[in-house]
């Protein structure tokens, strides 16, 4: 069975740290050489999110040495339902930092390693090279298929977990004789074709529940005992609450870990999945402004009608103190809008308000225009104090 | 047989979790479940008709594509599992 034991260098407890892992150094299955393992390992955990946060949590309460965590991110209300890492206090703080001061409280023995980026087919091999085992928690599948195949590329352990709505899927992939993500799921779905996750909202328990299964795996990966999910996908269905298992198969042919790898090194994830980039070809055809503009427009004291089609949560992260209307909403809540005004409609990258734009010129707004690039364009650009989300 | 229909593709499935058809293999299966719900049918299968690489299709706890695919030949004791690739968190952000 696939163990990172091998990797380990000796490293010693002191008082404090018996005393602390007792319960672990009792039991035969961990032991005082099992506590060691834990010490000298390194896990790099791919967001502190909902997945992230109990994972981070227990595998620092269980002493392991290093914990590395990759996330851009900052803490907004909407993530307190279920991102238990994070507190009240900690909205609007960066989740790297407030991730760092929850593990420190749970256990100051642990040396946290912070990754303040997005991981990028750039940067994740470096990344990943210092640590043992990486954990994936992340929420999209771009950042899925290049956690898998940068584990692979590197031959470190892919400890997998993924959930929606109130089901989840957990795995140990990427070992060496076992199978990888792209045996499981040769291809992404497009985008477009899976129900959006915008109006389903997830169990806050569930990414709990799969989570710590995930910590588990680790634990176990780490010590090298037990049964690993090598080969088995757990399947959770939080509501019937049933446990089920499927047989995974390595794929001899599949095109990162297969017998003849026909991709050796990191792609282009984004394009894989057919995302493309921000300006989908909607945005191209309304009518629009540029965020020095309307900076400049405001500032002079113009009168322009800001209208913010963003979701309420994303409102409060960051907002140009706009009308808020989500863009489902917009049809049924068009009459709360003064055509001769000038509107300037925006979202968070542009896409959405240029779909806004173009539905308020079809219903006979004509002084309606997109804020090109939105909220992220208006950081970037404009003021750097808005967190980019 | 039973085939058990996965949280995503419940909106198509008129919001159920389990749906009974009578088949002797799984395509017959799959077939008997998308003439029952029709919208459920692109979200399986491509235009081609081939089943969509990002859905996988497990005969009791083995992955078809490991069996004889759409010919193998299923029980009524049997249960069919459509598992779509899931990404967790929120889709990605527009």
């Amino acid at each position: 069975m696939a163990t990172v034991a091998e990797n380990i260098q000796p490293v010693t407890l002191s008082n404090e740290e018996v005393l602390r892992y007792s319960r672990h150094l009792i039991m035969p299955e961990v032991g005082m050489e099992g506590q060691l393992k834990l010490k000298a390992a390194k896990v790099l955990c791919i967001g502190a999110g909902g997945l992230g946060s109990p994972l981070a949590m227990y595998l620092a309460a269980a002493g392991v040495g290093t914990l590395g965590i990759v996330d851009f991110d900052v803490v907004d209300f909407t993530n307190l339902q279920r991102q238990i890492i994070h507190s009240t206090e900690d909205v609007g703080r960066k989740k790297l930092d407030s991730a760092e001061a929850s593990i420190r409280g749970i256990n100051p023995f642990v040396v946290v390693r912070k990754f303040d980026t997005k991981l990028t087919s750039d940067n994740a091999l470096s990344i990943f090279r210092d640590f043992d085992v990486v954990v994936d928690g992340t929420d999209n599948f771009p950042t899925r298929y290049l956690v898998n195949d940068a584990c692979v590329l590197s031959g470190k352990p892919n400890v997998y977990g993924s959930i929606f709505r109130f089901e989840g899927q957990a795995s140990v992939l990427a070992t060496k004789d076992g199978p990888c993500y792209r045996c499981w799921y040769p291809e992404p779905p497009p985008p477009g074709l899976v129900p959006s996750c915008a109006e389903g909202g997830v169990l806050g328990i569930l990414p709990g529940l799969v989570g710590v299964i995930q910590a588990t795996e680790t634990v176990k990966l780490i010590l090298g005992r037990g049964e690993l999910l090598i080969g088995r996908v757990l399947l959770v269905d939080a509501l019937g609450m049933n446990f089920r298992q499927l047989r995974l198969r390595k794929n001899p042919d599949c095109p990162v870990c297969g017998t003849h790898p026909a991709i050796t090194k990191l792609i282009d994830y984004q394009q894989f999945c057919g995302i493309r980039g921000e300006e989908a070809p909607v945005t191209t055809k309304v009518p629009k402004i540029q965020p020095e503009e309307l900076k400049q427009r405001l500032d002079a004291g113009e009168d322009i009608f800001i209208l913010d089609v963003r979701e309420p949560h994303e409102y409060q992260i960051c907002n140009l103190n706009g009308y808020l209307i989500p863009l489902g909403d917009l049809p049924k809540r068009v009459n709360e809008l003064d055509s001769s005004r000038e509107i300037v409609a925006h979202c968070r990258s542009g896409v959405r308000s240029a779909k806004a734009v173009e539905f308020l010129r079809q219903a006979g707004f004509q002084k309606v225009k997109n804020l090109v690039g939105g909220v992220l364009a208006w950081s970037d650009r404009i003021d750097p104090e808005m967190p980019k989300y | 047989m039973k085939i058990l229909i996965p949280t995503p593709l419940r909106q198509y499935a008129a919001k159920k979790d389990t749906v009974e058809v009578p088949a002797k293999t799984v395509g017959e299966a799959l077939s008997s479940l998308t003439s029952q719900y029709s919208d459920l049918r692109r979200h399986l299968y491509t235009d081609d008709g081939k089943l969509r690489a990002f859905v996988n299709v497990y005969l009791n706890d083995e992955d078809i594509r490991y069996l004889q695919k759409e010919n193998t030949p299923v029980q009524e004791s049997d249960t069919l599992s459509i598992v779509p690739s899931i990404a967790g968190g929120f889709c990605c952000p527009h």
